[in-house]
């Protein structure tokens, strides 16, 4: 998996490409974590080039989630959601919990 | 013709193949590409071959987070079962018998900050699959059946 994050000035971009799994999980909540630590709670999450996800890869979403929303200090969105990931979503019941974009433009534009 | 020797001429002629894997959730990508392949092979469309390389991916790392309980303690044995009717999994592994009854149900609706992160795996693998299947036997192993049939059987 390839995780690459860009600043904005009221977001952080993450992008990932490659399948996140129980495997690559954990790289991703790292990534999370530390933006998170450096006290950034808007999130945009491209989704476009994620292969796959697992139960693992969507606890990582729920607990950032759940970090960013507290005390309404921001939110992680997501963007470009492949079809086979948006199932998973709406499997385990998460699609009112984020909002989606088409493009990382309007997803950032939201901040 | 007795339905006996119908089914057994049936499974005579699927295809069976069998792979071990060392239970690491890095084979959880060889694993994936495994399956994915008997499932193009046995004619499952796209979409379907997304929901069975999720519950696979669910239950193999069920296998090493539960019946093993830790990584590189075993291996998994995955058979797949090309047949007309589609495609059929068989996940083996020599750890820890699993009652899928003790695993309470995820609670979908539940707000935000309740939201358990945990507990999706195995409602995954029900709602991915056709049919299911666990039995545990002492010495054989825990086995894992799983089903997915190419089109939707009229019930």
């Amino acid at each position: 998996v390839e995780i690459t994050t860009r600043e904005f000035k009221r977001c952080v971009l993450v992008e990932v490409s490659g399948r996140i799994d129980s495997n690559t999980a954990p790289d991703l909540a790292d990534t999370l974590d530390a933006i998170t630590e450096s006290g950034n709670y808007n999130i945009v999450f491209d989704m476009s080039d994620v292969d796959f996800i697992s139960s693992a890869g969507l606890r990582v979403l729920i607990d950032v989630q759940k970090r960013c929303k507290r005390l309404n200090r921001g939110e992680l969105v997501l963007v470009d959601v492949p079809e086979q990931i948006y199932e998973a979503l709406e499997l385990a019941g998460f699609l009112p919990l984020f909002r989606l974009f088409d493009d990382t433009t309007a997803a950032v534009g939201s901040f | 013709v007795d339905p006996d020797s119908a089914s057994r001429f049936a499974f005579f002629m699927s295809t069976l193949r069998t792979h071990t894997f060392p239970a690491c959730f890095d084979s959880l990508a060889d694993i994936g590409a495994f399956v994915i392949r008997a499932a193009e092979d046995a004619g499952l469309d796209e979409h379907r071959i997304s929901q069975v390389e999720l519950a696979v991916d669910e239950a193999s790392s069920n296998i090493i987070e539960h019946a093993y309980g830790t990584e590189g303690d075993g291996d998994i044995e995955c058979t797949c079962r090309i047949s007309d009717e589609g495609l059929t999994v068989i996940l083996r592994d020599y750890g820890k018998p699993f009652d899928p009854q003790h695993v309470p149900e995820p609670d979908l609706d539940a707000e935000l900050q309740e939201r358990k992160a945990g507990g999706l795996g195995l409602y995954f693998i029900r709602q991915l699959m056709d049919e299911i299947n666990f039995e545990f036997t002492s010495g054989a192993g825990n086995i894992l059946t799983m089903v997915k049939r190419k089109e939707q059987r009229c019930e």
